[in-house]
């Protein structure tokens, strides 16, 4: 019953107002949505308290997990399912079954160069990002200004990553040693004595100053959740540490390092996925020009530019691949903790 | 007062031409033209639109790759079909447009018009399905306006797009006076000027004979493949660079091998390039359309580009046989050929409702095509239209364009990268250039562009 009475709403609504071009249309939308995810929400707590005792409350479960299983299916699964499809069907994602896009993907070079620096990426960003935040973390904690110094390297956060690529492009702007400068970085060259350099162009350089921004970005993340669990050591332990005599270093590598152990593993987990996925970095920097392509940028290169969305897909799928150990390992990490 | 009275002269002179072209074809609805109304907007015969019924109230969205400041005058040029339907023309310009063009179509969000640039991404287009083919209406005003554009609309004989403005991209852009000062006169032979390049980077010390630039956003890389399609026409002839966009000889064939070797003669020598802005890398670096600047304040001589860059100069510059800049055609290998790269928007319906149609039969008429003349701004607003007057176009560098598009000694090519299928015209080929602009040798460069051809 309330299944037809839902089909049977859109087709009384005029056209203009689903295609939410006006004003009271959008309203009118918006509305009507509101009012969807009232009606099934209200559907599924009625249902629920239907059932009662022991077995009812599987039903429960099941009802409550209902509504995001399909709706994972509808937008997560499928689509994926599709990518998949679409990546063993050749260049144009539309011929008979074949593997030609993964083979191409591990033996042009141009892919192979795509590869190496996704990988650059995935070691550098997250190692670099987190001993960065661990060490800040350490040093600033319980010094004098310490939210100060917290808020300073935790502010690029706050940007975009479009806005950071932007702002550093200006930094790594060239001119010729001659001529005035605009990029800071150049402009400290200068006035050193060094000729300037064409930091976004010089390969394989390029790619490493490309992941400082990403560094600089994150850095302030690792700190922030570094920072937290220095904290959380009970004090107790490290004044029975300091009375058994324990230096500095010793305090670090024996108290604190395995006391943020989990800490430390999401930290680096999550700025891992974080790093296979960069695109807007690289996107507005250098486009993936000058061989600083990653597999993200690249997914999106040839599905839209190259016209090869089946090549796009098996980017996509690789990039698939790759992020499941790292959710793996960091889901199984997170049930050790509870 | 002078000009007021030039203006209405050229504007009754303009109405004159449509009325007669109609009454000649005899296809015209309508016989007599509106009395021309002289100032900044004329209006049109409503006449031919009435036939679509009422469209008041209605919207045409437009979406293009001509930004700002090149957009202005163009939306001022639909003013009289705005004001003879009432259909409003949202207008959406963007750098991306290559890219996001079939996003947006395989999205479900495709604009009512796009303005293609490539008959090949027509081509590519054609194939989702999503384009509608022209109107009878439009095709009626190619055949009569612009026959010989009419095939680069056509795919697998339906007729989809019909063009819209037209450049040509084989100038010189250079400074008359510097040239004067120094005693450098304009090259005739492409001997001529490599030997003339060869003697300003003697002479000019910090000063260098080129300034170049192909970074272009999503679509760097295409500066430089014009150069390599102009010296292809002229070091291989017509009918090889025919061949060549075509795919019936590789792209890594000799011919283009010897085109490519002759461009970095100029681009990838380290004494020609890159006025003001450093050395050869520096090229992939800087945008096309602040390249050519530096002619102004005397670092570099010359700038390889279209006549759509007049746009690029500041306000105020002075362009002009006479004035602070002018262009030159890039010189054929001797005098016995003319050949001549140009390129052109094409206008592409993703929908059929009266109003976009109405909108494309405006585009392809003569009412149009003479509106985008006086209505332009900086330049740039030739069309491909034969029948526009050609008195109206202003703009010294639109007129020099008029006369190399009808040089009848001139064997005219579109724009060969723009013909190839998307995957390679606007993409590895752009790619290719790039990464040979900062190092890549040329044998590289073309087997990976041959390798990305469709098969």
């Amino acid at each position: 019953m309330v299944s037809t009475v839902i089909g049977a709403v859109p087709a009384a609504i005029p056209e203009p107002f689903l295609r939410a071009q006006s004003v009271p249309g959008k309203f009118f939308l918006m509305f009507f949505a509101i009012f969807f995810f009232a009606l099934v929400f209200g559907l599924v707590l009625f249902l629920a308290s239907l059932f009662k005792g022991k077995n009812g409350e599987r039903v429960q479960g099941a009802l409550f997990v209902g509504p995001a299983v399909v709706l994972l299916a509808i937008g997560l699964m499928y689509p994926a399912i599709l990518t998949i499809n679409q990546s063993l069907r050749g260049r144009s994602g539309e011929g008979g079954l074949t593997l030609s896009n993964y083979s191409a993907m591990f033996t042009q070079p141009e892919l192979l160069l795509v590869l190496r620096n996704t990988a650059l990426w995935v070691i550098l960003v997250p190692i670099l990002a987190t001993s960065i935040g661990l060490i800040y973390a350490i040093l600033i904690d319980r010094a004098r200004g310490e939210a100060f110094a917290k808020a300073l390297i935790f502010l690029p956060m706050a940007i975009s990553m479009v806005g950071a690529g932007i702002i550093w492009k200006f930094v790594y702007q060239y001119k010729q040693t001659s001529r005035p400068q605009i990029g800071l970085l150049n402009a400290v060259l200068k006035l050193l004595g060094f000729e300037t350099q064409q930091f976004l162009i010089n390969a394989p350089l390029n790619t490493f100053m490309l992941i400082i921004v990403m560094v600089w970005i994150q850095a302030g993340f690792a700190m922030t959740v570094l920072s937290a669990a220095i904290k959380a050591i009970p004090d107790e332990i490290i004044e029975a540490a300091k009375l058994d005599g324990v230096q500095a270093f010793k305090m670090f590598r024996y108290i604190t390092l395995p006391s943020i152990r989990a800490a430390l593993v999401v930290v680096v987990t999550t700025i891992g996925i974080g790093t296979l996925k960069v695109f807007d970095i690289v996107r507005t920097m250098t486009g993936g020009q000058f061989d600083t392509s990653v597999v993200a940028n690249e997914f999106y290169s040839q599905s839209f530019r190259f016209n090869a969305p089946g090549l796009g897909a098996a980017l996509a799928v690789l990039l698939f691949i790759l992020v499941i150990p790292i959710v793996t390992y960091n889901i199984i990490q997170m049930r050790k903790e509870a | 007062m002078a000009l007021y009275t030039k203006r209405r002269i050229a504007a009754l002179s303009g109405v004159l031409a449509v009325a007669l072209t109609a009454t000649a074809c005899g296809s015209s609805s309508d016989g007599g033209g509106d009395t021309a109304e002289s100032g900044s907007t004329s209006s049109i015969d409503c006449a031919p639109y009435t036939a679509f019924g009422d469209l008041k109230g209605k919207t045409v969205t437009v979406y293009t790759s001509i930004t700002a400041p090149e957009d202005a005058p163009h939306i001022a040029s639909y003013q009289p079909f705005v004001d003879c339907t009432g259909v409003e023309i949202k207008y959406e310009g963007s750098k991306e447009f290559e890219a996001q063009l079939p996003v947006r179509v395989k999205g479900g969000n495709a604009p009512d018009i796009a303005y293609l640039p490539q008959p090949g991404l027509l081509n590519t287009l054609v194939q989702t399905g999503a384009i509608k083919a022209a109107p009878p209406e439009v095709a009626a005003n190619v055949d009569k306006n612009m026959p010989d554009w009419k095939n680069y609309g056509t795919v697998d004989g339906t007729f989809y797009a019909a063009p819209l403005g037209a450049n040509v991209k084989s100038f010189v852009w250079y400074s008359p006076s510097a040239f004067a000062d120094k005693g450098y006169e304009v090259p005739t032979t492409w001997a001529d000027l490599l030997a003339l390049s060869e003697k300003m980077a003697a002479e000019g010390g910090d000063v260098k004979p080129w300034c170049a630039g192909i970074e272009s956003g999503d679509a760097t890389g295409w500066p430089a493949t014009d150069w390599v399609e102009d010296v292809m026409l002229r070091t291989a002839g017509a009918e090889t660079y025919d061949k060549w966009v075509n795919h019936e000889i590789p792209f890594n064939d000799p011919a283009v091998a010897t085109a490519l070797a002759e461009v970095g003669k100029i681009l990838k020598n380290d004494k020609f390039v890159n006025g003001g802005f450093g050395d050869v890398k520096t090229i992939a670096s800087t945008s096309f359309q602040d390249a050519g600047q530096p002619i102004l304040d005397g670092t570099c001589y010359m700038h390889r580009q279209a006549s759509f860059y007049a746009a690029n100069w500041p306000e105020g510059t002075e362009v002009g046989p006479e004035g602070e800049v002018w262009a030159f055609y890039l010189p054929s290998v001797d005098s016995s050929s003319k050949p001549v790269l140009g390129g052109g928007e094409f206008t592409a319906a993703f929908a059929d409702r009266p109003e976009v149609k109405a909108f494309q039969t405006y585009l392809s008429s003569v009412e149009w095509a003479d509106e985008r003349a006086k209505t332009c701004g900086t330049g740039g607003c030739v069309t491909a239209n034969k029948n526009a007057d050609p008195s109206l176009l202003k703009n010294p560098v639109d007129k020099l364009s008029a006369e190399a598009l009808t040089d009848s000694a001139a064997t005219f090519r579109f724009d060969g990268s723009d013909l190839m299928p998307g995957a390679v015209g606007a993409g590895t080929f752009w790619k290719g250039m790039t990464d040979w602009i900062i190092g890549k040798d040329d044998k590289a460069t073309l087997d990976f562009i041959e390798q990305s051809w469709p098969k």
